[in-house]
């Protein structure tokens, strides 16, 4: 038990990935896919940004930096966030917003040509 | 002297930049995308071929975006093995864009602007790839080379939009199952740097952390490059894709896919790790296998030209992941000799497929008849393409199926030895199908006077110089695939297999 809890941010992340594949693999209709999609690397998100968040700890940016006093100030690790995995996720979520629109459009796409986006009747028609 | 030092960051810089240009350049006036996309492709390839000197030269080196020394900045580091592949993916890439002009306007003719802005980012996602040594740069550079090939693909024709979703889905799965392969490997090491992860990991190979990262990071390569059974996305996304954009992705991503997997395995994990450690060589090899014939089997089922050759890619994936782990010098040789032959051979087997495309506007098997008469040159340089690809010496093809086969015979796999022999006959019974298809004239009447005169109509000089060249180019790697080997493919083998 106290396993799952320490770890419940994996286990979120996990649950949350499993509903995307789920969606991904298993639905019929295309938007509902693309959605899926999005869940799943939402998912990895809430991975990365949760293994740089730390309990009692501030934003990396060093109080009183600069002027006369900056070399005395001790820094100690310990009390401030670590940036680097909430940088990487900016990127990260500007690729997936970029794979949604890139979906979206093709959904669109098919939509025009086939006047419907249920997979099953798509498949019908390229019979 | 400047252009020699910076060489490695042009390689990016270059056409990331001039794929804005041509964007904007599409405002105004449309004719100029097609010379700024060659002048781009060019300059490119250039700077590919002075990064390879300057390896050759001086040995690996690591050049600091910014200014940043490795661990904290981005690295490009280069080394044999990526001044290899950055030269073979810009020679296809510029020999891709002069084939495209005329296959282009006719198949997209009101899409011009996008479709050389989309091409030259989709180059440069792979020329990132190659060059980067930074496991999250990877993938952003990744995801550059996904998303613009999913756009490209999405441009062709009829069952084109339906194939590209496949793969938008697919290709997402893959990805994302890389990143969060390389989070794991954060979440242990602290670093993302791949030279510096590789100095950090040894300690760590016990923990079931890390064995989960390099399955998570392997899925996801093998995603993208389509190995068997995860080959589903590719034979229709790459069929029915436009002709002049199946010619740039068919030959590259599978195999940058397959250089990905290559340096994930030798420079951030080792040998000792991925051979010693984990005991998988045997069940990957087996799947190899299965990809090899099954991708045979099916390219012989095929009526459909490009439906055939990408069946035949499914194959060429399954020697170059096998000889990958045969774990046996020879065999990785083989496999990286392989990247640049089956490079060079895939792109001349689309472009055959995109001049058939652009003469006849089909691409059945059936509708090749009496070309020999009608494009004799194009079919001299088919013809070349064709023996190497069932492996006929001098042809590069030959050679680097050799080494694979030397590797497996070292390695004791004689199950893929045995697999590569029975792939090179199904792939001279499909090619030598295609000769005698077109050697035949088309079916006429009975009567004399509804014969048709077949007449010498050769495709246009900006599709044959390509198919020529590359044919031509065959030969010589063939002819020095030996000095290949020796001086640059050596040096990427790591020592003490």
């Amino acid at each position: 038990m106290e396993y799952l809890v320490s770890h419940y941010n994996y286990w979120i992340y996990t649950l949350l990935m499993m509903l995307g594949l789920y969606a991904m693999l298993a639905k019929n209709n295309l938007v509902k896919k693309v959605i899926g999609m999005s869940i799943f690397q939402t998912a990895i998100i809430v991975f990365y940004v949760s293994i740089g968040a730390k309990r009692e700890a501030t934003i990396p940016i060093i109080a009183h930096g600069h002027g006369s006093d900056a070399a005395h100030a001790a820094i100690d690790a310990m009390h401030y966030a670590n940036p680097l995995p909430h940088v990487l996720m900016l990127t990260a979520i500007v690729v997936s917003v970029g794979t949604l629109g890139v979906a979206l459009a093709i959904c669109l796409g098919i939509y025009r040509r086939y006047n419907t986006l249920e997979e099953d009747e798509i498949q019908e028609q390229l019979q | 002297m400047i252009l020699y030092k910076q060489a490695p960051a042009l390689l990016v810089i270059i056409p990331l930049l001039s794929a804005l240009v041509v964007n904007m350049s599409g405002w105004f006036n449309r004719r100029a995308c097609f010379p700024i996309a060659v002048l781009a492709m060019a300059a490119t390839f250039g700077s590919s071929i002075l990064t390879l000197l300057k390896v050759l030269d001086a040995g690996p080196f690591s050049y600091s975006l910014g200014g940043w020394p490795p661990p904290f900045g981005i690295e490009y580091a280069i080394d044999y093995l990526n001044s290899l592949v950055l030269v073979t993916i810009s020679l296809v890439s510029l020999l891709a864009v002069i084939f495209a002009k005329l296959s282009v306007e006719k198949e997209l003719p009101e899409k011009i602007p996008q479709f050389y802005t989309l091409f030259i980012l989709l180059v440069t996602g792979l020329l990132g790839m190659t060059v980067t040594g930074d496991a999250f740069n990877l993938y952003v550079l990744l995801e550059i080379a996904a998303l613009t090939g999913y756009a490209l693909i999405a441009l062709g024709d009829n069952r084109a939009l339906v194939a590209s979703f496949n793969y938008v889905i697919l290709g997402t799965i893959g990805a994302s199952f890389y990143l969060l392969g390389v989070g794991h490997l954060y979440i242990m090491t602290g670093s993302l740097n791949m030279g510096d992860l590789f100095n950090i990991l040894p300690t760590l190979y016990a923990t079931r952390a890390v064995f989960v990262a390099f399955l998570l990071v392997l899925c996801g390569a093998w995603l993208k490059m389509a190995f068997f059974p995860l080959h589903t996305w590719l034979p229709n996304a790459y069929a029915y894709a436009p002709s002049a954009a199946s010619c740039l992705i068919a030959p590259l991503v599978t195999k940058v896919s397959v250089y990905v997997m290559i340096r994930i395995m030798l420079s951030v994990f080792s040998t000792e790790y991925v051979f010693n450690v984990l005991s998988l060589s045997g069940p990957i090899v087996w799947l190899a296998v299965l990809a090899i014939i099954f991708g045979s089997i099916l390219a012989l089922a095929q009526t459909d030209l490009k439906k055939m050759l990408t069946y035949l890619i499914v194959a060429e994936v399954g020697y170059m992941v096998g000889g990958v782990w045969l774990a046996t010098n020879y065999g990785i040789s083989g496999a990286i000799l392989h990247i640049i032959n089956d490079a060079l051979m895939t792109f001349c087997l689309f472009v055959f497929a995109g001049i058939v495309i652009y003469k006849t506007g089909s691409h059945r098997l059936a509708d090749l008849q009496g070309l020999f008469r009608k494009m004799p040159v194009t079919m001299t340089a088919f013809t070349i393409v064709a023996l190497s690809m069932i492996g006929v010496p001098p042809t590069a093809g030959f050679f680097s199926k050799w080494y694979l086969i030397l590797g497996a015979i070292a390695g004791g796999s004689y199950h893929f030895m045995a697999a590569l022999l029975i792939s090179s006959l199904v792939n001279a019974i499909l090619f030598f199908r295609i000769f005698e298809i077109a050697y035949f004239e088309p079916r006429v009447g009975h009567h004399v006077e509804d014969a048709t005169e077949i007449v010498v109509s050769e495709a246009p000089l900006s599709m044959l110089i390509p198919l020529l060249f590359t044919a031509l180019g065959l030969i010589v790697i063939g002819l020095y695939s030996g000095a290949i080997v020796t001086n640059i493919i050596r040096h990427s083998v790591p020592p003490g297999l």
